[in-house]
């Protein structure tokens, strides 16, 4: 029942982001063309992936604020390797990118598991370490679009099929991630820790290990993302998508992923990703301040956390007999 | 002697949560310079009367009287300001703050500009704590003091209040023989103050010492009331205890097989000690004991989840080392934990991935999950087990709180163990439930399957064991089997009434 409850709730969802489209549309009909459609999913999916890393962090009861950083720190070092050694191919910088994300991630997991600091103090403080790391390597220069490889900058734009490869890596990642959590054990243990870590403990679960997974996830998407975006904007600088880690954090509240962890799903985080993307893509388009765009954005989350805020009344004790029947 | 007007008195309360009744027309009736003992055994409703007079709950009905009149308390304050105070079981104390604020917070001593006056509270603290004898500078951080120390603060903020009803929640529960007596002289002082005590505790020498009237509750209801005078040990055991069996315990005729678990010279720095026990094939093996006398602390030692000091434990005569959850599993011991909501069921999670997540490395090849055969698992356990739902898809919190208990199990069973813990396996389950619990649990017993049951219901402690192991204190005390099996028996070892 809770299934198809929170099935309905990404309905509503996906609702409501139809009726948002609809409402621009009488205002700006243009912006409903297909080819704009497909512009705004462009336009949204780092959001998508990192909001898929962030869901598993915060599916296990913990939070990744150090994504964006993650993300700047991983953009600038490709560009400064691709300004250094311009010759190196797209292939290799990806992996360089990920496998950079995956260790800021895994160095959060291991704080997290083996020290066991609160998450949200061990990523606030990795957050500025890894910002603090990009001003040491770039000295504060920004590293710009003349300097960077024409194949560096090409690949996310690249179309593959009618869309550009940045859409396809978001598109290939969350039916990677849906593969993920719902048909591996890995994904099983992700849901138990963050469910009830006291009963996953008892069925010999290890919660600190599972979150440490969690992390290293969220860091390897981060550093994907990291190359994508300095790539596609084509500069890298110390504040590149500074204060994103919120909107990442905005975009699985929307999609219905509980913050006390155990429950969401990879659909519900694609939908709330993409729900900021049409806000933030449609209101500049129909002249809408950007105050009343950041004041949409977070009505938005909190109209969906007041949705998802479930009635627990736990229940008294069950002590009479009589009561018993009744209960 | 014509007996004084009662304080504070309860008449005909009764409290019902959401589709449970707690307590049923009650009555409690507390005197000037009295103590009145509320007995009872497990869950029959002493700490929800504790939490109605003071203000935590409201009374579904019924009637709170204060010298006669009727009265409510709807906050806690409106409790304190009647003169009630209640000192808990579990002190319920700030460690980062001084003892004087502990003492004083919520009504410290306001100066000008309604600011703390800290000389004024120090000076009453010390005032205080030097009335109950206490040798606590009030400066110090609670945190510093110990379990004593607190539990004298917590006395001290009862009293500084200025009540006229003092509840004394299991008091001496924590603290050691010489503070106990000085416990004791305090509550003559408090007497001769005039306040009227409300003590509640499960020992029965102490009650006979210092009580001078008694409740028993049973079950949320009114069981009766008198002086101590009155009565003997045994009736008021029998008055506790004494209740319809509600429902009949499977017959089972057991048939024992070879030893399977032995546990010797188990200790715990702080839970249990000197544990040695065996136990056989098909045999169900009840620990019967009050709360807090170790049974669940050496069940989640005996699987892993807290490490004893020392001690063996051999499975099937091979001495194994069970250092985790995952390693008891492995040895085939698994442990259906007491707390469903917290230790048990993960409840977001639909019913057929709870039953299969134990067993999982089953119903996995390299990683990926394989629903069919998962389906397979829970259908076939959720089957034996007479679980009724809707599908095996429907999330566990949805389910009763009778079904979820049969998860829990049926999760279990799946590892295909060799000894299952049943930690107080029917508890808040309703009759139905609780008798086919009872009926699977004769059948894994006639299947060879060895059962340890912890229960603190004592018909079905009688019920369902071969023996019975009865534990105080952290170590086992007797071991009752035969003709010894009355319900006296066991209150008599769990409480430590030494004469029969």
């Amino acid at each position: 029942m809770m299934k198809r409850l929170a099935t309905s709730r990404e309905a509503i969802l996906f609702g409501a982001i139809l009726v948002l489209l609809a409402l621009i549309a009488t205002r700006f009909p243009a912006f409903v063309a297909p080819s704009n459609l497909a512009g705004v999913f462009n336009d949204t999916s780092p959001l998508i992936l990192l909001a898929l890393g962030q869901m598993v962090v915060i599916l296990t009861k913990c939070i990744d604020l150090s994504v964006a950083a993650n993300l700047a720190l991983t953009g600038m070092v490709v560009a400064m390797i691709n300004v250094a050694a311009p010759g190196v191919p797209v292939p290799v910088i990806v992996t360089v990118a990920v496998l950079l994300g995956t260790l800021m991630g895994a160095f959060n997991g291991l704080l997290v598991w083996l020290l066991s600091i609160p998450p949200i103090v061990v990523t606030l403080g990795t957050m500025t370490i890894y910002r603090g790391i990009i001003f040491l390597l770039s000295e504060g220069k920004w590293v710009n679009a003349h300097e960077m490889s024409p194949a560096f900058k090409a690949f996310p734009r690249t179309q593959f099929l009618g869309l550009p490869v940045l859409s396809w890596v978001a598109i290939v990642a969350v039916i990677a991630f849906y593969v993920l959590m719902t048909r591996t054990t890995l994904g099983r243990a992700i849901y138990a820790v963050g469910g009830n870590p006291h009963a996953a403990v008892y069925t010999g679960i290890n919660v600190g290990r599972t979150q440490f997974w969690a992390y290293t996830i969220s860091g390897a998407l981060a550093g994907l993302t990291g190359y994508l975006w300095v790539s596609r904007y084509a500069v890298a600088y110390v504040d590149i998508a500074g204060g994103f880690e919120l909107t990442v954090v905005a975009a699985c509240v929307i999609g219905g992923i509980s913050i006390v962890g155990g429950v969401g799903t990879v659909i519900g985080a694609l939908l709330g990703a993409l729900f900021l993307g049409v806000i933030n893509n449609a209101l500049p388009v129909i002249d809408i301040s950007p105050f009343w765009q950041m004041a949409i954005s977070g009505a938005a989350i909190i109209v969906a956390i007041a949705f998802n805020a479930q009635a627990s009344k736990t229940k008294g004790r069950v002590i009479l007999k009589s009561a018993e029947h009744a209960a | 002697m014509t007996e004084p007007a009662p304080i504070l008195a309860l008449d005909g309360i009764t409290k019902t949560f959401p589709g449970v009744k707690a307590l049923s027309d009650v009555s409690l009736s507390l005197f000037p310079g009295q103590v009145t003992a509320l007995v009872g055994e497990n869950g029959a409703g002493k700490s929800t009367v504790v939490k109605i007079l003071t203000g935590i709950y409201q009374p579904t009905e019924g009637r709170i009287l204060v010298d006669g009149a009727e009265t409510r308390f709807p906050t806690a304050q409106a409790a304190a300001d009647a003169g009630i105070t209640a000192i808990h079981q579990e002190t319920v104390l700030f460690d980062e703050l001084s003892v004087a604020e502990n003492i004083f917070l919520g009504h410290a001593p306001r100066g000008r500009f309604g600011l703390i006056d800290w000389p004024e509270l120090m000076r009453k603290a010390r005032a205080l704590l030097d009335e109950i004898g206490a040798e606590i500078d009030p400066s110090h951080k609670l945190k510093d003091l110990g379990i004593a120390n607190k539990h004298l603060v917590a006395i001290a903020r009862a009293l500084s209040i200025d009540a006229r009803v003092v509840i004394m929640d299991e008091p001496t529960a924590a603290l050691s023989h010489k503070e106990i007596q000085e416990l004791y002289a305090l509550v003559e002082q408090l007497k001769a103050q005039g306040k009227a005590i409300l003590f509640i505790s499960h020992k029965f020498d102490e009650i006979f010492r210092i009580a001078d009237n008694f409740t028993v509750f049973r079950d949320g209801q009114f069981v009766g009331e008198g002086k101590i005078a009155d009565v003997t040990n045994d009736t008021l055991v029998k008055m506790m205890v004494g209740r319809d069996v509600s429902h009949v315990f499977p017959d089972r005729t057991p048939v024992f097989g070879d030893t399977v678990l032995e546990v010797s010279g188990y200790d715990h720095p702080t839970e249990f000690a000197d544990i040695a026990f065996s136990l056989k094939k098909g045999e169900i093996l009840g620990f019967y004991g009050l709360v807090g006398a170790g049974r669940s602390e050496l069940m989640q030692a005996l699987f892993g989840i807290t490490r004893p000091t020392r001690g063996e434990i051999r499975i099937d005569g091979q001495t194994t080392l069970i250092h985790s959850p995952a390693d008891a599993v492995a040895a085939g011991i698994v442990y259906v934990p007491e707390d469903r909501g917290k230790q048990g069921a993960i409840t977001a999670l639909p019913i057929f991935q709870n039953v299969t997540l134990p067993s999982i490395s089953r119903t996995s090849r390299r990683g990926f999950l394989r629903l069919a055969e998962e389906f397979k698992l829970a259908r076939e356990y959720t089957e034996r087990l007479d679980l009724r739902a809707a599908s095996l898809d429907t999330n566990v919190e949805n389910l009763s709180g009778g079904n979820q208990q049969k998860v829990v199990i049926a999760k279990w069973l799946a590892t295909r163990p060799k000894v299952i813990i049943l930690d107080e396996p029917t508890k808040g389950i309703d009759i139905g439930s609780k008798a086919a619990v009872h009926e699977f649990m004769a059948e894994l017993a006639a299947e060879g399957l060895a059962v340890i049951m912890v229960s603190s219901e004592i018909p079905e402690v009688l019920g369902m064991s071969d023996r019975i192991l009865v534990m105080r204190e952290g170590r086992i005390v007797a071991e009752v089997s035969g003709d010894d099996r009355t319900p006296e028996t066991l209150v008599r070892h769990a409480a430590g009434i030494s004469e029969g």
